[in-house]
């Protein structure tokens, strides 16, 4: 009986110790979810996001008329892919390659390097794109584009460089983080496996491709399972402060975060707004739920749930 | 690899010098610019080199009145106090999640997780804050919002209890009488020092990169921190006279190479720090890459 209390004892200060966490998991994720009613009514300030009137599905009828809601779900959801797809190649090509440098302080310098842009914030890396794409100062108009005889583009009013430009800056700022990812799963390979299929003959490329990869293949499934469930998300500074928010961009550069931000900011449609959000939070669920039920079907043990 | 040529050691010393060349570039840029007078900017262009060395633009903005020295503060402060809080929080959440005999132990899991794949939005979010807790232009905008405990740092640290605490460990504490928090703060934290250290950096950096607390809830120009500030002088040629100091009411303002310099000033503390934490950092990719 004391020891059955002694125990219970510990198990209330096991979940003591959880107690901020939960109260801060309540606050900050838990009930902003009963805010999601706001994409079901017609807000107003007076009576607050509970009691403002009902109004069915109208937000969403409206939000889907609209011309927006097939743009920012179509940039939306292909910057992502081509961001999985890209992201993912260059990572492991990378970390293939930095497993390959024989000396290991230069191999560190790569790694140290590589790892630079995924420290600073995003509103930096606006800089950074805005050294490189201003109109009359930039790197690329008043240097490259002159060495090579080209006419100065006006980068920030030109929609159609913006895809090529998101991609490069995404991948500039990720590449590395992602990199030293599946380089740290390729250091872990037994090298047993390789040696035996030196002796059966195998070259470079066979080796790459039958041990290397197949042994990638659990931490690519799952980064690329938790990309899914991002997917329908993106990354605000990167599509509103990498563009500085220029209106002629909108068209490539538009996505359902900033969509959503726009909408509170000018706070014409608080319920627009919010169904737009909660279309977005819905769809991401629906498709990570379906995703690692696909994964669990095929590989078990790979299913991130 | 075993019986690759030499030729694929030289292909990956290319490619790898090449990257970071890539990356290192619009670093190199941005440093040279801030440092170059501004006639020659606006003649020339940023570039790769300083054609000539003027600090003009660090002078204004490192001058008493700017407002860019009150950015640094508010940083430093938020960061600092935000680390420590939310590693703490992280821990006592983390830990009793490793232990596996704890009760309802799974649910609590999965309360964590179901955080990471549905969420209420921004716009219920941005209402609960500012009208149900009023945070607006107050100090704990920066700190609570979002920032204060992540799935993915728990998830994390639990993962390192759960593979390098021994269970013996843990017995052998119990039946020497420790109570709970005894056991973690005196034998389970001694022994997690490398994930401390790594939960806290990625903490920190998220703190001190944020600017989108400061975008969301914060109006007051007092409360700006270094990421705001750099956010609103990109976007408005006000902010960057301001942060010029009114020192200078009346002279024109040099914004090019300020634009450059504030965005060293901004990404330093990080850069001269990297070196340091760079080890625990590149440890912390690895632990996080273990499925939860």
């Amino acid at each position: 009986m004391g020891k059955k209390r002694k125990r219970l004892g510990r198990y209330i200060a096991l979940y003591l110790m959880m107690v901020p966490g939960i109260i801060y998991l309540l606050i900050n994720n838990y009930l902003p979810m009963t805010g999601i009613v706001l994409a079901f009514k017609r807000y107003n300030f007076k009576d607050g996001i509970y009691k403002s009137p009902n109004v069915g599905l109208e937000n969403f009828k409206f939000l889907f008329k609209t011309k927006d809601a097939w743009i920012i779900t179509r940039n939306t959801l292909c910057y992502n892919l081509v961001f999985i797809l890209l992201g993912t190649v260059m990572a492991i090509m990378v970390a293939i390659l930095l497993n390959e440098v024989g000396r290991a302080c230069i191999k560190k310098v790569y790694q140290t390097v590589i790892l630079l842009p995924f420290l600073i914030s995003i509103v930096i890396v606006s800089y950074l794109a805005y050294a490189f794409l201003n109109e009359s100062t930039g790197f690329l108009n008043t240097t490259l584009l002159k060495l090579l005889g080209k006419d100065p583009v006006s980068w920030y009013t030109t929609p159609k460089y913006w895809p090529v430009i998101l991609c490069i800056v995404y991948l500039w700022k990720s590449f590395g983080y992602n990199c030293i990812l599946y380089y740290s799963n390729l250091v872990g390979i037994d090298r047993g496996y390789y040696e035996a299929a030196a002796i059966d003959g195998a070259g470079y490329w066979k080796q790459t491709l039958h041990i290397t990869l197949p042994c990638l293949k659990p931490t690519i499934i799952i980064l690329t399972l938790m990309n899914i469930s991002k997917i329908f998300y993106s990354d605000f500074g990167l599509f509103y402060q990498v563009p500085m928010n220029q209106g002629a961009l909108l068209d490539v550069t538009n996505t359902i975060d900033t969509y959503v931000y726009r909408g509170l900011v000018q706070s014409n449609n608080i319920g627009m707004t919010a169904a737009a959000g909660l279309y977005q939070a819905f769809m991401g669920f629906v498709l990570v739920v379906a995703a690692n039920l696909i994964v669990r079907k095929i590989d078990k043990d790979s299913a991130l749930f | 690899m075993i019986g690759k040529s030499k030729g694929i050691h030289i292909a990956a010393n290319v490619v790898l010098s090449i990257l970071t060349i890539c990356v290192i570039v619009p670093f190199l840029i941005l440093i040279s610019s801030s440092m170059t007078s501004e006639h020659t900017l606006i003649r020339e262009g940023y570039g790769l080199l300083p054609k000539d060395i003027d600090f003009t633009a660090y002078n204004l903005l490192l001058g008493g009145s700017s407002s860019i020295l009150q950015g640094y503060l508010i940083s430093f402060g938020v960061t600092l106090m935000g680390t420590v809080v939310s590693l703490t929080i992280t821990t006592l959440f983390a830990y009793p999640l490793s232990r596996k005999e704890l009760p309802a132990r799974n649910f609590l899991a999965f309360f964590l997780f179901f955080t990471m794949l549905f969420n209420g939005g921004l716009v219920s979010s941005y209402m609960m804050w500012t009208r149900t807790f009023h945070i607006k232009d107050t100090v704990w905008a920066l700190l609570v919002p979002n920032l204060l405990m992540s799935g993915f740092n728990v998830i994390m640290m639990r993962t390192y209890f759960t593979s390098n605490i021994p269970e013996e460990v843990i017995d052998a504490a119990k039946i020497d009488g420790a109570g709970e928090l005894k056991l973690l703060v005196s034998v389970v934290l001694p022994m997690s020092l490398p994930i401390l250290a790594t939960v806290g950096l990625l903490i920190g950096l998220g703190y001190w990169n944020d600017w989108l607390n400061g975008l969301y809830y914060v109006n007051d120009d007092r409360l700006y921190n270094i990421q705001v500030i750099l956010n609103k002088m990109l976007l408005n040629a006000e902010a960057m006279k301001k942060a010029a100091g009114a020192g200078v009411v009346g002279m024109p303002v040099p914004s090019t190479s300020m634009k450059m310099a504030v965005a060293v000033l901004g990404a330093l503390p990080v850069m001269v720090l990297y070196p340091f934490f760079q080890k625990y950092f590149v440890k912390g990719i690895t632990v996080g890459a273990v499925k939860g």
